[in-house]
């Protein structure tokens, strides 16, 4: 086996290679296969952190970076506790190991917006365990009171002389871990909860950070990603699909590509036929030359004007339990005022910048990956099962990701590039075009709501009632993520056979939460009940940037707004009124309206300006947010959003405003635009001309606030899109009177 | 054969006139800075400047810019010698998962290049046709204002196209 390492930082790969003398081996390092930067006797701590002997801390990112900090959040944890700031640490990718496994789901998965909660102990407790070992080291070596040494800006010091940390991690690295370390106080803390710049910047404003689609072009030297290297004989390939998601080709005709210049290979896969060829350009040319006659699956037979009969229809059904307390029907029958209205959501595409790819070198016995992926265990697995290499032997070389939201979860894209390779025997990158990934994505689903509410006598919701009609995101993942679960050993089929179980199993034993959550949650109201009615065309689902908050969020809070205004109070007072089990859902209402003036917005109104707001509970967050709206010639204008967030703790206030400006103009997408639909079963949408996304002349200002706290971390990544579309919605109402229940959001 | 410069470097490529820019750049002369995000000059992340013109080189097929001086974002500045919108989208840390901003930077720059102190109308124009899909407008717009704020223009150079001396 050869492994060029031509593109590691030459800086750190000559310290490696001089490195040499005693090997540490942890208990922690089940596997040395990402780590070929790890070589030496370096000190290693919980096989995440890593100092050499030349005293460089190298950290082994264990999530992925998609855009939402974690590079620069969670080396803000290790910097803490080495007391030296991040930009001095060196941050790799992470390949797949059991050490880089998220702490909360078990498996490598980044989402959830869960980096900063899952990691903010263990991470501090791997960085503080080096910290105490060197400091051992250091004293017994120097034959000095450990209690006169520290750690700072990595070096070790004593009062005012300093050593290089690597002059101690040969004894460090034969010590045995302390069992306790002491986190360093929070009246001490230098970089947690300070603003931190990205410590990506650089190479994201120079062009030399390195996304998935970059690995064929080995260019440059400051690489981030260490594994990234020069594959010899790199193929490009393109890939022609049904236009029906899970069709299968039953003939081909490529006689007039074959002979196309640069065309190396044309090879059928499990979905499509791919082309091969010398340059990514002479592959996409030639996929408009095939000539293939596909087999449709099922879902052909739905256009997006029936699934929304279907699900209207579905409305009425009774459907599974998802929640219940009380008696909201019952309330509701014999309340003296009452209301009901049903609420809509489109399919929604991701559409990352960064178009799915992955690029595929197969051996005899190993295989090398390099994939900008949210999950490399996930697509390690799903690779061995479109290759004759063992799952242990395929290593994974994560990249930066062009955007994830949740896309990059599923593995399609490394199946698909795979099953190219191994039938075309050649090395090879798989681009998606904008159209590819248009129309093959893992959608969030399409889902309709039948709210309804009774309220008392005193004015208050005396009961709540939903029922959700729609598809159910799990039995889709599942498909993708039994086999990684699973024994290798099981044949294939069985694998397949348990997998595609998913959706069988979620439609009659339980409900899927993430197709109910957020429907029901906040407020405080007697009686409750939230209904699952599971229609589902087959259009494949996945999370999407918020999941089930991306329609509930808009159902809960637009029909919330309907209420107050049945009750004749003001939206604001009125939410207030029922936020008695959550008081910080109440502290951010407030904020958000007092930054906002909302008090005085009969004054805004004057000139045009109308002020929405809506409140989410999401990814244990409370999000508030006030849109300030003008509408003219039947458009929505979106001026200025106000947001008030509670995240508990935060590590980098900057990095959580910058995931809620991201977030919210996340959600205006959708609730301005956003909608993909289906003509016999094949997506309409193809390009940003017919799926349009904000755009810098549609961008709002945005005013944040970030709650102090002394809670534990919560999420910050998906939490700013929920409460938009809904503040957007009821600011468009008190501007027009017309309450759009239907994203997009479309005036009459 | 079609000759053209680029970054400075006089190059030469023998294609087909139809092949994008985007890819002979990416491909050819294995500069991945700019990026490949829609195909049909509708993101922006592929912008270069073509004779100091923001150009969706996407879908400018090469033939189009023979005899031209072609700048990508690797030609614009360097570590060492960044030019002033990258040090602003240093300053008001603007990146986020950073595909679209090489494409972002050429298009901003090309734009104070020709209008030292543009309007809000006029970034927002100049600025719509680059989509950032991780929401860093509200930055990218602040990291604008403040070059636009201390730069001065010589007027006699703002038509020159910048060209870096940088290695890449």
């Amino acid at each position: 086996m050869s492994r060029s390492v031509s593109s590691l930082p030459r800086r750190s790969f000559l310290k490696l290679l001089g490195a040499g003398g005693l090997m540490l081996s942890m208990p922690t390092l089940a596997s040395d296969m990402p780590l070929l930067y790890s070589q030496g006797d370096a000190l290693m701590s919980d096989g995440l952190l890593q100092i050499t002997p030349s005293g460089e801390i190298i950290f082994l990112m264990p999530r992925a970076e998609m855009g939402q900090g974690t590079n620069t959040g969670l080396t803000m944890l290790i910097a803490e506790e080495l007391d030296t700031p991040p930009e001095m640490i060196t941050v790799l990718h992470a390949g797949v190991g059991e050490e880089y496994k998220n702490p909360l789901f078990g498996m490598q998965m980044t989402g959830g917006s869960t980096s900063i909660m899952a990691h903010f102990e263990p991470l501090r407790k791997t960085a503080a365990t080096a910290r105490e070992m060197i400091l051992q080291a250091a004293s017994e070596q120097l034959n000095m009171d450990p209690g006169s040494l520290s750690i700072r800006d990595g070096k070790l010091w004593f009062a005012e002389k300093s050593y290089g940390l690597g002059d101690f991690v040969t004894r460090a690295s034969q010590l045995q871990p302390p069992e306790n370390v002491v986190l360093k106080a929070n009246g001490n803390l230098r970089f947690i909860g300070k603003k931190q710049k990205r410590i990506d910047a650089l190479a994201k404003v120079t062009g030399k950070a390195r996304f998935g689609i970059d690995v064929g072009s080995p260019s440059g030297d400051t690489v981030i990603n260490a594994s990234d290297q020069n594959i010899p004989n790199l193929k490009r390939a393109a890939l022609l699909r049904c236009p029906v998601i899970g069709g299968t080709v039953k003939s081909v005709n490529a006689d007039a590509v074959k002979n196309l210049e640069g065309v190396q290979q044309v090879v059928p896969i499990f979905n499509g036929v791919a082309v091969v060829a010398e340059h990514y350009w002479q592959a996409k040319k030639a996929l408009a030359e095939l000539q293939v006659e596909w087999d449709l699956p099922e879902l052909a037979k739905h256009s997006s004007g029936d699934i929304r009969k279907t699900f209207e229809a579905a409305l009425s059904e009774e459907g599974q339990t998802a929640f219940e307390q009380g008696d909201s029907k019952a309330a509701i029958a014999s309340a003296n005022k009452k209301h009901s209205a049903d609420y809509h959501a489109p399919y929604l595409a991701h559409a990352t910048m960064e178009p799915m790819n992955c690029t595929v070198w197969l051996q005899d016995d190993v295989a090398d990956i390099w994939v900008p992926t949210q999950g490399p265990d996930a697509s390690q697995s799903v690779a061995s099962e479109y290759c004759d290499v063992p799952r242990d032997n395929i290593r994974v070389h994560s990249t930066f990701l062009g955007g994830g939201f949740g896309r990059r979860v599923n593995q399609d894209y490394v199946a698909e590039a795979v099953a190219i390779a191994h039938a075309s025997g050649l090395p090879i990158q798989l681009i998606w075009s904008r159209e590819d990934d248009m129309r093959n994505d893992f959608y969030r689903p399409a889902a309709s709501a039948r709210m309804s509410a009774a309220i008392n006598d005193a004015g208050k919701i005396d009961a709540w009632d939903v029922t959700r009609v729609g598809p159910n995101i799990t039995g889709y993942t599942i498909d993708e993520m039994a086999g990684m679960f699973l024994p290798e050993f099981l044949p294939g089929g069985f694998v397949d056979w348990i997998s595609k179980r998913g959706h069988g199993v979620f439609e009659n034993w339980t409900v899927d939460h993430s197709s109910i959550e957020g429907l029901w949650e906040e407020y405080s109201i007697a009686n409750k009940t939230v209904r699952q009615v599971t229609v589902d065309p087959g259009l494949r689902l996945g999370f999407w940037r918020s999941v089930g908050h991306s329609f509930s969020g808009f159902f809960k809070e637009g029909f919330f707004d309907e209420l107050a205004i049945v009750a004749e109070e003001d939206p604001l007072a009125y939410r207030l009124n029922h936020c008695d089990d959550m008081p910080r859902l109440a502290a951010v209402l407030k904020k958000a309206a007092e930054m906002s003036n909302w008090q005085d917005r009969e004054k805004l109104a004057a000139k045009g300006r109308f002020l929405g707001i809506a409140g989410v509970f999401s990814f244990n967050s409370y999000v508030a947010q006030v849109a300030e709206v003008s509408v003219e010639a039947g458009q929505i204008k979106v001026h200025k959003v106000y947001c008030a967030a509670d995240c508990g703790r935060v590590v980098n206030p900057d990095g959580v405003a910058a995931q809620l400006e991201g977030g919210i103009i996340f959600g205006l997408s959708a609730a301005l635009s956003g909608s993909i639909t289906l003509k016999d079963g094949a997506v309409e949408q193809s390009n940003f001309h017919d799926y349009p996304v904000v755009r810098m002349n549609e961008a709002p200002e945005i005013d944040l606030h970030i709650m102090p706290s002394t809670q534990a971390p919560t999420g910050a990544g998906e939490p700013g899109v929920p409460p938009i579309a809904p503040a957007v919605a009821n600011a468009v109402f008190a501007a027009t009177g017309q309450r759009l229940r239907e994203l997009p959001l479309r005036l009459a | 054969m079609i000759e053209f410069q680029l970054n400075g470097e006089p190059v030469s490529v023998d294609l087909p006139a139809d092949t994008p820019l985007l890819w002979i750049i990416r491909e050819h002369f294995q500069l991945t800075g700019s990026k490949f995000g829609c195909g049909m000059g509708l993101c922006g992340a592929c912008t270069m400047h073509v004779d100091g013109v923001a150009s969706r080189s996407c879908i400018l097929p090469i033939a189009a810019v023979a005899g031209k001086a072609v700048t990508t974002i690797e030609g614009l500045g360097s570590d060492e010698n960044l030019h002033p919108v990258q040090e602003a989208w240093l300053e008001h840390n603007v990146p986020q998962c950073g595909y679209c901003q090489p494409g972002q930077i050429m298009s901003a720059s090309a734009l104070l290049a020709s209008n030292p102190k543009p309007d809000d109308a006029t970034i927002d124009a100049a600025m719509s046709g680059n989509i950032c899909r991780c929401g860093t407008y509200p930055r990218i717009k602040k990291a604008i204002k403040s070059v636009a704020a201390v730069q001065h223009f010589d007027p006699a150079t703002v038509s020159e196209p910048k060209v870096a001396g940088g290695e890449s």
